[in-house]
């Protein structure tokens, strides 16, 4: 689960795409999601991350986490799993 | 030290909803840090904009249409250069650049005037109606298209596309049909005003990159920017866009200009599917009206291609700044009805 590397990030929670010229604005939840992503950390280690700053279950957590990485992946803002393959290959 | 001055004759001074590129590349050739321009417009009609930018352009003069033919034309550059001297021409449509081609040798040898243009191979290889064998040639996908020359041939396209296809004049103008019988009625609206034939494309999906280019006619790419549509007029005008990282597109790029050697300013326009797959559109055979865009990114491709006419050293870019924007405005100019007089009674202004 790989964010796009080229993605940029703003404190204000501007997120632009280079490659496609998309932008999009997220709140400060996604952005420290999306920034825990760019640091490489796995699904595991952002539950850690967030369990640990906010009052939430695991439940509530994955239920928002794995929408949100859908909408990033709809958003073509995550590395395709084939790219993902060549990249640990 | 003082930057040497050099006449540059620009036509495209049509700043309109559909724009030429002159009034951008003339402020691309303005921002020079390494000479100094006097603008000569050249201008088809009386009311294109660029006529009555007084800060952009020092002088116009009407010229005749591409219709008219290479000798009246000639005639015409002949006066125009007795009085400004012109050092360096750059043709901004692409219906005129077949005569401006044509005068290439003319125009350098008996009035000494530099362009920077495509051969004429060059501009004939990449005609729409060329499309499919231009692909091939070079290694680059693009989409099925086909020219057709009467609307009997519509019914017949569906053996080798499927709908929505795309109908386009050889020069300008394209619709998505989504029917034979849209195909029917884009065929009588583009063949009347641009004629035949008219070039029946496979519609591709996905979304439209662009690339403002600048070959050396050697095969080197000069320079190369490219940039995605975020607002659209409804002529599929770009009113603002955005420059992109794009490598893929890069290579195509390069890979283009180095196989077909293509020597000035470029623009190609090419579908990026969902999948990754990039398919070549049409190549405009000069710069396109956001060639600005280039400048603010970091390459003044305009500027670049007068060195090259003058002869002048020009390094490749290396590189350019991504995610910068452009945005383009409309703005009412106010002018004296002499101006407009000057313009149309005497074709000077």
């Amino acid at each position: 689960m790989n964010i796009k590397r080229n993605i940029a990030l703003s404190d204000s929670g501007f997120v632009f795409n280079p490659s496609t010229g998309d932008s999009f604005s997220t709140n400060p939840i996604g952005l420290e999601i999306i920034r825990l992503l760019q640091e490489m950390k796995t699904a595991e280690q952002v539950k850690k991350a967030i369990l640990a700053q906010y009052l939430t279950d695991d439940a509530t957590f994955e239920k928002d986490f794995y929408d949100f990485v859908n909408m990033l992946n709809r958003f073509n803002l995550m590395e395709t799993e084939e790219k993902d393959e060549k990249a640990t290959n | 030290m003082k930057k040497p001055l050099i006449n540059v004759a620009v036509t495209g001074l049509n700043a309109i909803d559909s724009p030429g590129p002159g009034v951008p590349v003339i402020r691309a050739l303005r921002d020079s840090k390494d000479f100094d321009v006097r603008i000569i417009g050249l201008s088809y009609e009386t009311l294109e904009p660029g006529i009555y930018m007084h800060d952009l352009v020092d002088k116009t003069y009407q010229i005749p249409f591409p219709s008219s033919g290479v000798a009246s034309l000639l005639t015409r550059l002949r006066y125009i250069n007795s009085i400004e001297n012109i050092d360096v021409l750059i043709p901004n449509f692409d219906a005129e650049l077949f005569n401006f081609i044509k005068l290439e040798e003319t125009l350098r040898d008996d009035l000494g005037i530099k362009t920077f243009l495509p051969t004429s191979e060059q501009f004939e290889a990449r005609q729409k109606h060329c499309l499919n064998e231009y692909g091939i040639k070079h290694g680059i996908k693009v989409p099925h298209s086909k020219k057709i020359f009467s609307i009997h041939d519509i019914p017949g396209l569906r053996a080798e596309f499927t709908y929505p296809l795309v109908v386009k004049g050889q020069y300008y103008d394209a619709s998505v049909a989504y029917t034979p019988e849209q195909a029917v009625t884009y065929f009588n609206k583009i063949s009347a005003k641009w004629g035949l034939p008219i070039i029946v494309q496979q519609y591709v999906y996905g979304s439209e990159v662009n690339v403002t280019a600048l070959g050396d006619g050697k095969g080197n790419t000069i320079g190369a920017v490219p940039m995605r549509k975020q607002y659209i007029t409804d002529k599929g005008k770009a009113w603002a866009g955005i420059s992109l990282d794009d490598d893929e597109l890069m290579k195509t790029t390069r890979k283009l200009i180095k196989s077909t050697k293509w020597r000035g300013g470029m623009e190609l326009e090419i579908i990026k599917t969902r999948e990754g797959d990039y398919y070549l559109i049409e190549i405009n055979p000069r710069f396109p009206a956001w060639v600005y865009l280039a400048v603010g990114c970091g390459q003044n491709h305009p500027e670049a291609l007068v060195k090259m006419a003058m002869g002048m050293p020009v390094k490749p870019w290396k590189k350019f700044d991504v995610g910068k924007m452009f945005i383009r405005y409309a703005y009412d100019m106010i002018v004296e009805l002499s101006e407009f007089e000057k313009i149309s009674t005497l074709g000077e202004l």
